[in-house]
This record gives C-alpha cells, sequence and structure tokens, in this order.
C-alpha cells in the first residue's frame, strides 16, 4: 500500500517537475535553437521548433561584423582580473579575522556587508566625473577596478565563512610543532582551504561576468565587455535575431557550465552564509 | 609577545581590504553629498554654485519622482511576490523524490546565470514581439489577440523578465533550506495522522521563515537597482512608465548631464537602500553569533 502511493507519488512529481523546469529553461533553448536558423526562420510565423535549415553561419558572422573575440577579451581580463585582485586584497583579511578574530571583527564583518548594500546608482555621478576626468572611461582596467571593490565585500564574507570551518584544533597542533605563520598557511591553511578559494572564484568571475551596471554605463567600445556588446543589439530593431541568438548564446555559455558547478556554493555566497 | 606579533600582523592583513572599502564608500558618497549641493550641469560647465537643498527640493518635487519611485515599489513588490509564491512549490516539488532531479535543477537554475542584457533582448524579441514573438503565435493559436508587451503593459512586461531571472535563485535557497528539515519530524507528523496540508503549514512553513526572509531582503537590495532590463528594453518608457529611481538617476546624470539633481536623487536612493539594509545586516548578524 504504501509502496503503490510512493510509486505514484514518483511518477507525478516527476512529470510536474520536469513540466516545470522545461518551461523555466524554455526561453534559452529557443534562443540557442534561434542562433542556429536563418534570420528569415527566426523571424517566420510559425515558428519552426527543430525542422528548419540548420545552420552556423551567424556564428561567423557575428564574429566577422563585430569584433566578437575583442569583448569577449574584455569580459575575461575584466571579471578575471577584478576576481583575482579581490582574491589577493581579501585573503589576508579574511584569513586574520577568521584566526585572531577580535573584539570588532564582527562589526568590521558587517560594516564591509554594508558597502555592498550601497546602490551603486547612488555613486554613479561622482564615479563618472572621477574616471572622465582620469581618462578612465571605456579602459578595462577601470572596469577591473570597479568591479574589484564592487564584489570585495562578498569576496571577503565567503572566504571568512570557510575559514571559519577549518578546525582552530589543527593549526594550534603546528604551532605546538613549532610552525611559524608562514608555513602554517603554506603547509596546514592553503591545503584545506583550496575547496572554499575555488568556490569563491568561481561565484565571483560569474557575477563580475554577469555585471550590467557599471559595464554599461561606463564603456562604450573599447573596453566594452560582452554585457555592453549585447545591448548594443537593442538600438537596430530588425531582422537581427539570429545573430543575437547566436552573440548572446556565446555570451552565455561558459558562465552557464562555471554556474551549474557551482549552484551549491552561489546559495551560501549570496546569502552571505545565512543560509547553507 | 608571541600574541602581540599576530596581533599585529592580523591587523597588518587586514588593514589593505578596510582601508580600500572604507576609501569606496567615503569619497564618492561625500562627493555625490558635495554636488548635490551645487547647481552643477555637464552642459554649462563653470557655472558651479552653492544652491543648499535647492536639489533635493526639485528631484523630491519632481512628478518624474514620484512616478518611479512607485515604479520601483511596484518593481520590486511584484517580482518578490512572484518569485517567492512561485518558488514555495517549485522547491517543495523539486523536494520530492523525482527522477533526475539533478537535471531538473539545472534547468530551473539556468537563467540566474545568463547576463541581463541577454535576457531583456531575447525575450523583448523572440519571446514578447508583438508580431513574430513566440508568445504572439501562441496567442493566435488559441484565438486570442496577441498583446503587444512593451507598449500596453511595459512596466509588466518588465516585471515578468526580470521575475524569471530571479526566480531560479529564489527556489534554489528555499529548496536548500528544505533539504536540511528533518526528515524524521515529518515522518512522524505522518504518522500521527497530519495531513500534507497541516504538516506544510505547521512544520514546512516555519521552517522556511528565515530563507524567505532572507530571499526578500536580498532580493530587495538587487532589484532596487535593476537598471540593464529596462536600459535595453525600453529605455524607461513609453513616457515614465518603466522608469524607476536607478534609471531616472542614471537619465538625469547621463543623458540630461544633470550633476545636482542626480546626486541629491542618489543620496535618497542611498537612504531608500539602506533602510533595507538595516534589516539584513541584523539578520545576517544574528546568524553570525551561532
Amino acid at each position: 500500500m504504501a509502496r503503490k502511493s510512493t510509486t505514484r507519488r514518483v511518477v507525478v512529481s516527476t512529470i510536474g517537475a520536469w513540466f516545470f523546469g522545461f518551461l523555466i529553461f524554455f526561453p534559452i533553448l529557443w534562443m540557442v535553437l534561434a542562433s542556429f536558423k536563418t534570420e528569415l526562420e527566426a523571424f517566420a510565423i510559425p515558428p519552426s521548433f527543430l525542422f528548419f535549415h540548420w545552420t552556423t553561419e551567424n556564428y561567423a558572422t557575428v564574429q566577422e561584423r563585430s569584433d566578437y573575440v575583442l569583448h569577449a577579451m574584455n569580459s575575461i581580463i575584466i571579471a578575471g582580473g577584478s576576481t583575482l585582485i579581490a582574491l589577493l586584497i581579501a585573503i589576508p583579511a579574511a584569513w586574520s579575522m577568521a584566526f585572531s578574530p577580535t573584539k570588532r571583527t564582527k562589526d568590521i564583518l558587517l560594516w564591509m556587508l554594508s558597502t555592498k548594500m550601497m546602490p551603486p546608482v547612488g555613486v554613479l555621478v561622482p564615479i563618472y566625473l572621477i574616471y572622465k576626468s582620469f581618462g578612465l572611461l571605456d579602459s578595462r582596467i577601470g572596469l577591473v577596478f570597479i568591479l574589484c571593490l564592487g564584489n570585495l565585500p562578498i569576496v571577503i564574507w565567503m572566504l571568512f565563512t570557510y575559514f571559519k570551518e577549518i578546525p582552530r584544533d589543527i593549526l594550534e597542533a603546528a604551532r605546538m610543532d613549532g610552525a611559524t605563520i608562514g608555513r602554517e598557511l603554506v603547509y596546514v591553511l592553503t591545503p584545506m582551504a583550496i575547496p572554499g578559494l575555488a568556490s569563491t572564484l568561481l561565484l565571483n568571475l560569474i557575477l563580475a561576468w554577469n555585471e550590467a551596471f557599471w559595464t554599461l554605463n561606463l564603456s562604450t567600445s573599447n573596453a566594452a565587455p560582452l554585457t555592453t556588446f549585447i545591448a548594443s543589439y537593442s538600438s537596430p530593431e530588425g531582422l537581427f535575431w539570429a545573430k543575437l541568438s547566436a552573440a548572446s548564446t556565446l555570451a552565455i555559455a561558459p558562465i552557464l557550465v562555471l554556474g551549474w558547478f557551482s549552484q551549491k556554493q552561489l546559495v551560501r555566497g549570496l546569502t552571505f552564509g545565512a543560509v547553507k | 609577545m608571541a600574541t602581540r606579533q599576530t596581533q599585529f600582523l592580523a591587523r597588518s592583513l587586514l588593514s589593505p581590504a578596510v582601508g580600500l572599502l572604507f576609501i569606496w564608500m567615503i569619497v564618492p558618497l561625500a562627493l555625490t553629498l558635495y554636488f548635490s549641493t551645487l547647481h552643477y550641469s555637464l552642459l554649462d560647465p563653470g557655472s558651479e554654485e552653492f544652491v543648499g537643498l535647492e536639489n533635493f527640493r526639485y528631484f523630491l518635487t519632481d512628478p518624474a519622482f514620484l512616478a518611479s519611485l512607485q515604479n520601483t515599489l511596484v518593481l520590486v513588490g511584484s517580482v518578490l511576490a512572484l518569485t517567492i509564491l512561485l518558488g514555495i512549490p517549485l522547491a517543495l516539488l523539486l523536494d520530492q523524490p523525482v527522477v533526475g532531479r539533478n537535471f531538473v535543477r539545472l534547468m530551473v537554475i539556468a537563467p540566474f546565470f545568463v547576463m541581463p542584457t541577454v535576457s531583456a533582448l531575447v525575450w523583448k524579441n523572440l519571446l514578447m514581439h508583438p508580431v513574430s514573438g513566440l508568445f504572439a503565435w501562441l496567442a493566435k493559436l488559441v484565438g486570442l489577440t496577441p498583446i503587444d508587451w512593451f507598449n500596453d503593459v511595459p512596466l509588466f512586461s518588465v516585471i515578468l523578465i526580470v521575475a524569471w531571472q530571479w526566480l531560479p535563485f529564489a527556489t534554489l535557497i528555499l529548496l536548500t533550506a528544505l533539504q536540511s528539515l528533518d526528515e524524521e519530524q515529518k515522518e512522524a507528523a505522518e504518522m500521527d495522522g497530519a495531513s500534507a496540508v497541516s504538516t506544510f503549514i505547521y512544520i514546512t512553513l516555519p521552517h522556511l521563515a528565515r530563507p524567505i526572509t532572507v530571499v526578500i531582503l536580498i532580493e530587495t537590495i538587487f532589484l532596487l537597482t535593476v537598471f540593464a532590463e529596462i536600459f535595453v528594453t525600453t529605455g524607461g518608457g513609453p513616457g515614465l512608465q518603466t522608469t524607476n529611481i536607478a534609471f531616472l538617476i542614471y537619465s538625469q546624470a547621463l543623458i540630461q548631464f544633470d550633476v545636482g539633481s542626480a546626486s541629491a536623487g542618489g543620496l535618497v536612493a542611498v537612504v531608500i537602500a539602506n533602510i533595507v539594509a538595516f534589516f539584513l545586516v541584523r539578520i545576517v548578524g544574528r546568524n553570525l553569533e551561532a
């Protein structure tokens, strides 16, 4: 009796879950399909779902006409650079707060969190004017800098929650054995911290890759990452759906893969450790 | 001695991060505050003069401010309602024994990783186009008149796109919380003859209260500053129908080049965000004790 109802439950919930999962994923699938159509087919009514003339010409055109590789490189440099610099600044800070906490550590952490709450639009004007006067508008270094600062609180928080979980007894044992702080860092802490470091790196790559306030406002062409490049498809409303889809598919593919690998850490990182 | 050395080291490891964040927070904010008291237009350089609170008076009494404040509240409120009301049943469904659950979860989480400019443009063109979009075709299929989404219901269209992006976030967090719910507790309730509904109301829902609060607060912080989705679809229009506070400040700063009132608006946005942040910091802080 119990077994029978369980089987029914599995069938019903499986059908339901697959249906809603597919529904939510559908816009992405539809975009990928459109990227393999000709412009006419992408625009056609009634739409064809699978039986169209499959072509990869859009992918070639996107590169030829718009220098796709340049914008992809910009995205890689800006997302990668800002994440790496943020890690370099955050690792020592998080390490020190996790292993030598003081009375003020909690306040410092919460204060760092509160800087993340500041709406970027609140400081758009001064940042824009500062960038303008230092010639940083539409420069990769300018975007690296601002995204690094923007994500620094999240990086510190994530690392802190991971470092916190490293058992302190191990450190004390190492200290007893006469390990210096440097050795402790290299031989004890680092190996245990690598999983946390890796997930922090992944989550911040994703956040920086998809950041679309500063990139849209501070870059136009030379330093434009993929977010800004894709936005340029918004102006000519015409028969460019297949090319828009091809460019979009290329822009989201790498981050979709990274994102799928880091789902668990995503929850933890984005809730500042409040939900694990 | 060793402790003092350690403390010194700890402090010097911490100070670069603290210093940078302090500068990052204080310098632009101080400049915003300063600009907000000036008559300062980039179109009219050299004419800067102190005007006191004039910009605030202008910004707060501008009809565009009230309209965009209302749009901001509607946008945030609707997206919160949609993502949580759909996220709870979806998370409950994914918590069931589902064949191929990992794959379904991948499909559900995917929209969150799509950059905002891509999701907005794909929805606007491929799905919501009044003639050639998929929705128009579906509407005609069942004999309805296709909706001209961005002209007839512009704000609702933006809400749909943003809700699609954030539904995975709410679902994933609620699902994570559900999976940490003690299975034995539910089984015990079932043994005692509790119906599925009362198990949900008395056991599951209280357990979800905290994650729901976290979802509300974090989404609110991001939703208050929705920008790219509006930038690439409607540009705030038609009229002011999809202009939120963030977009209003952007257009005053970088389209009308009115630095003074854009700065005043920026400070208003900071105040609104701080009210939300206050509650979030308290909740996260409480968690830090545990």
